[in-house]
């Protein structure tokens, strides 16, 4: 217990914690946007296809944060706006496209990386290592994080017509499809910003379980939002405090307990829990 | 049956002879190479419920969302009260097809029905005393007032239907648009559907549905639009959906439209 106190005076441990919760709370608050949406599955092959471009940003200005950044979010719009765009030019579905261009840019990135000799590195990548977060990081973290927060704030009333109902959005004069691409650029960024936390893998049970959870709880939407990220948060905050006395891995931690959470309100939740369920 | 001479026009305030006017001229939509509708023309005057009638395909769907400005006319013009409707949306209302609907998604009846103050508060203005009333005033209307709080999965499909059509209300828009609202509704649902049209059309709206069953047509609608791609015949509904026309539409024999 004194070796934990210890390790918390830390500016490494306080800066981890600090990390937790900024990007607990942004991803849990932007996770209600993707359950919404019901665009999970697109997110996960997303958040993958974001290592090629980090393996390419290395490769061609080195290991800087920014360069980093640029490139995991250029590998995502590539990914993203590819796959769309090969469904409606050839034969294939937009599920299919995604998962071949997902998995192509994955495997191109894991090659380059190796080739690069950061095997050491892949696994950060892969699974996420907060400890590793600089203040830099931090700060950027920080930054997406309030951007993404405060512009979905903003945006509330349109964007929730627009997930309900887009046609009626549209037929009220909602500028949709800016919004459709808004929300997709703004999920990728806040994705590149959990990447260093939580991993490539792992980034999307941070993105959507704590939405899925409130989804349970809730019958307000706006209460998906702001619950998500009190739940992102304060889940990885918890697993913060777990993972060091059990010498758990700290990101794959967050999301066992945000995968727990979600499972206890699968069966719990006072409406929609399968133990109570009225309907 | 209510004319657009002797309504009293919901919409208030405005000075105009014989009705607010919808003009679609000459309008043609395409998708890619395949032309979906070809020199649509037709006026309507608000007081009135109009059905869109035709084969599947015939582009009842693709006029519909014309009219909403979901997808842009290749050619034509939409005109109400002279000027072009896109200029002025919130007089469109839209209502989807039930199917379409995500019934598990986290809202209340009232905070759909508020959906519908949007083109007026836009991004900030706070919710006025004013929006409250217009948004309790179309819940009473709808008789939902009870209903407000449930989350609307929680609806009978009547009450789904009705909830929607508030939104319209609470939009104060004058032109409904309602993608094939009696899908799937029972007998008395269709009753009590139809009644609810014909009375909103006796304020002084406008309600324009895509309808599929030939036999309720007649007592749902007063004017019909019979298409298949083009116009076919429009004018009131018993005289449309005469046997001829209805051959022209639909290339079969023995279609009619009486029950």
């Amino acid at each position: 217990m004194n070796e934990f106190l210890q390790f918390l005076g830390e500016p490494i441990a306080q800066r981890s914690l600090w990390a937790c919760a900024v990007i607990g709370f942004a991803n849990g608050f932007v996770s209600a946007l993707v359950v919404l949406r019901r665009s999970s599955l697109q997110i996960g092959t997303i958040s993958c296809a974001l290592l090629p471009g980090i393996a390419l940003a290395i490769l061609l200005f080195g290991l800087m944060q920014l360069s980093i950044l640029i490139g995991a979010v250029i590998a995502g719009l590539v990914v993203g706006l590819g796959s769309l765009f090969i469904s409606r030019t050839g034969k294939a579905d937009h599920d299919t496209a995604l998962s071949i261009l997902h998995t192509t840019a994955f495997a191109l990135g894991y090659i380059i990386l190796i080739r690069l000799g950061l095997q050491q590195k892949v696994d950060d990548w892969l699974f996420g290592n907060i400890m590793s977060m600089g203040n830099t990081d931090l700060w950027i973290a920080w930054s997406i994080g309030s951007a993404a927060v405060l512009s979905i704030t903003i945006l509330m009333r349109p964007l929730l017509i627009y997930l309900f109902d887009a046609r009626a959005a549209a037929a009220m004069g909602i500028p949709t499809r800016a919004l459709s691409y808004g929300i997709f650029a703004l999920i990728i960024l806040v994705l590149v910003s959990s990447l260093q936390a939580v991993g490539a893998f792992l980034t999307l049970g941070l993105m959507v379980a704590p939405g899925a959870t409130m989804y349970l709880l809730t019958d307000r939407a706006t209460h998906m939002f702001w619950g998500g990220g009190i739940i992102g948060a304060a889940g990885s905050v918890l697993a913060f405090f777990l993972s060091y006395p059990l010498g758990w891995h700290l990101g794959a931690t967050i999301i066992v307990v945000l995968g727990s959470l979600f499972i206890l309100a699968w069966i719990f939740s006072p409406k929609y829990g399968i133990l109570c369920r009225k309907r | 049956m209510v004319t657009g001479h002797d309504h009293i026009c919901w919409g208030g305030g405005h000075h105009h002879h014989g009705g607010h006017m919808l003009a679609v001229q000459h309008l043609c939509a395409r998708y890619g190479d395949v032309e979906a509708l070809s020199d649509i023309s037709f006026s309507a005057a608000c007081g009135h419920t109009l059905a869109l009638i035709g084969p599947n395909g015939a582009g009842k769907s693709t006029l519909l969302n014309a009219l909403a400005g979901l997808i842009p006319p290749s050619h034509g013009d939409i005109l109400w009260n002279g000027s072009p409707l896109h200029n002025t949306r919130r007089e469109i209302a839209y209502m989807p097809q039930r199917t379409e609907v995500d019934w598990c998604f986290p809202i209340t009846v009232r905070e759909l029905v508020e959906m519908g103050r949007y083109p007026n508060t836009g991004l900030w203005k706070n919710v006025s005393h004013h929006d409250r009333d217009i948004v309790d005033k179309a819940l009473v209307t709808l008789d939902l007032k009870d209903l407000q709080h449930r989350q609307i999965g929680a609806l009978s499909g009547g009450q789904q239907q009705r909830a929607f059509l508030a939104r319209a209300l609470a939009q104060e828009a004058h032109i409904l648009l309602l993608d094939e609202p009696f899908t799937g509704l029972d007998v008395p649902g269709t009753e009590s559907l139809a009644e609810l049209l014909r009375s909103l059309s006796a304020e002084g709206r406008l309600v324009i549905a895509s309808h599929h069953d030939l036999g309720t047509a007649p007592r749902i609608f007063d004017h019909s639009l019979l298409l298949n791609r083009r116009t076919i015949a429009y004018g009131v509904t018993a005289e449309v959906l005469s046997p001829e026309h209805l051959y022209t539409a639909f290339g079969k024999r023995n279609i009619t439209a009486l029950p």
